[in-house]
This record gives structure tokens, sequence and C-alpha cells, in this order.
């Protein structure tokens, strides 16, 4: 299993790119208009995103994976409890809760927000134009030839990928990111 | 290029997030239907040179399997609606009298 991401991997170029290391998931399938969901995030303190975007409050946030899918990512010890506080919430709704922390690895790049548009402009079919993507917008789509979800928030680029894939999609963020890679479009 | 919108989530997906799933709004024969009729489920397609039906998964996105009509000469997308349907809405049907007057004649031929 490849452990890039945990291992703190950074590549610096045009932009920073770096994995994340542990990230707590929680995937969490349900009719998203049930009042029961609603309440079970609102007692952990969360709010449901809106479609295509995310809610934030500390180092939790929701993410709207698809119209029933959200994605929490808490820190990675804290996800086991949480899973079972909101199983329990949700008990008698029709709802799937799971751990899945070690599907994905997380990565984030920083530098000039342009460049971090670029940088990812160049794997993607997505538009990464800041009209089209703004800030706290999710989007699931394709990184080179994997599946990913990204989004802005606080001036970085978060990027998910399966764990599978994460030499693949580290390897992809770094060279598109390199130094001298710069175009200047966007 | 080909852009469809998923219905589902809304997103402009380009064709390499999505995965074909061919022609739509087929009638699914069992095993009561005749030799030929499950000869032309499993078999037979059209291969229109003009509006066409077709299944799409927004296997890169939600994971949504959705339809989409579209021209197959001149990639003009005319919509994308859900997939729980066996014939186009309404609203597609307008689209596509419009763009395309007798669309529903060679639909059929």
């Amino acid at each position: 299993m490849s452990n890039i991401a945990r291992d703190g991997a950074r590549a610096e170029g045009e932009v920073l790119v770096e994995g994340q290391g542990p990230q707590g998931m929680i995937s969490l399938r349900c009719d998203l208009g049930a009042a029961a969901l609603k309440t079970a995030l609102a007692g952990e303190g969360l709010a449901l995103p809106a479609p295509l975007s995310l809610t934030r409050e500390g180092a939790r946030a929701v993410l709207w994976m698809s119209p029933d899918e959200l994605m929490l990512l808490c820190p990675y010890d804290e996800a086991p409890a949480l899973c079972a506080r909101l199983s329990e919430a949700l008990s008698g709704t029709h709802a799937l809760v799971a751990v899945v922390s070690d599907a994905r690895a997380a990565f984030r790049l920083t530098g000039e927000e342009a460049l971090l548009r670029e940088t990812l402009a160049k794997l993607t079919p997505a538009d990464m134009r800041p009209e089209a993507m703004p800030e706290g917008c999710v989007r699931r789509t394709r990184l080179a030839q994997v599946a990913a979800a990204i989004w802005f928030e606080a001036g970085a680029a978060h990027v998910l990928a399966f764990r599978s894939g994460a030499d693949y999609v580290f390897g992809a963020l770094a060279y598109a990111g390199r130094s001298g890679a710069r175009v200047g479009h966007l | 290029m080909l852009i469809l919108t998923c219905p589902y989530c809304g997103v402009a997906a380009d064709e390499t997030e999505l995965h074909p799933g061919g022609e739509a709004h087929l009638t699914r024969e069992g095993p009561e239907s005749d030799d030929a009729a499950f000869e032309g489920y499993l078999f037979h397609r059209k291969n229109p040179k003009g509006v066409h039906f077709e299944r799409w998964r927004h296997s890169h996105g939600c994971g949504k399997w959705f339809h989409a009509a579209r021209c197959t000469v001149t990639l003009e997308v005319f919509g994308s609606y859900a997939a729980q349907t066996t014939e186009p809405p309404q609203e597609i049907r307008e689209i596509l009298t419009a763009r395309r007057p007798g669309w529903d004649q060679e639909a059929k031929a």
C-alpha cells in the first residue's frame, strides 16, 4: 500500500503540493432532505451543505458528493466515534454511515491562486476559472486518469483521490506544478 | 468534445468524466418474448445520422445514470434528463421539434 500521503510528501515548484497525512473521512448516504439528517448534523455542530459545496466547522467539514451522499472530514482519530454518534442519531432512517478514512488520500496545494487553478486545469477538464469554481465549491471530476474531488478553501486547493492512485495523483500534481511550468493563462 | 449537464448534480461534465451507456429507451425483452424480439434487444442498435437518445453515467462525479438527447452529426446537445423514464420527456420533445422538425418520424424509421 502506498504511504505517500501519510508520510507528508511534498513537492515544491510553482506551487507547493503536500500530502495531508491521515485524514478522517466518513461517508454518509441517505435522503439528504431527511429531517433526521439535519438534526444529526446539527447535533455535531455541522450544517448540511448546498449541492456542490461544503460547510466547515473548525477541523470538521461536510462535503456534498452527490444527491444522496455526503463526505464528512474530521481528525483521523475522531472518525470512529463521530461515525458511531451519527449512526445512532440516524437509526430509524434509511442511511449508511461508514468510516472510509483509509479509502482516500488528501492533498493540499498552496501558492499563488492563479497558479493553483492553472496547475489543476492542466489535469482536469473541469472549468477552473474563479467564476466557475468559486471558493467553497466542491467538484468531483477527473484528474489526469483518475477520479478526484477538488475544492478551494482559505487560499489553498484541496484534492481528495482514491488511495490506490495516491502516488499517481501526487506525481501528476507535482509535475503539473513543477518549477518553470507556469503558463499564465488563468 | 462533448459536454453534457448531469441532471442530478447540475455539473457540466466533459465527455471524459462520463461513461457511455449506449442507446436509451430500449425495451427489455424477457423470457416470454420471441427470439426475434430478444435478438433485437440484445444486438440491434440504431446508428442514426441525427437525433439520438443515449444513456450516460456521471462516473467521475455523482455516479448517477442519466439520459441525453443529442445530434450525432453536429454534436448539438438538446438536453439531458433523468434516468427514471421510458421515453423522452415533453420539454426535450419540444426542443427537438423546434430544432429538428420531423425528428420523431426519423426516430421511428
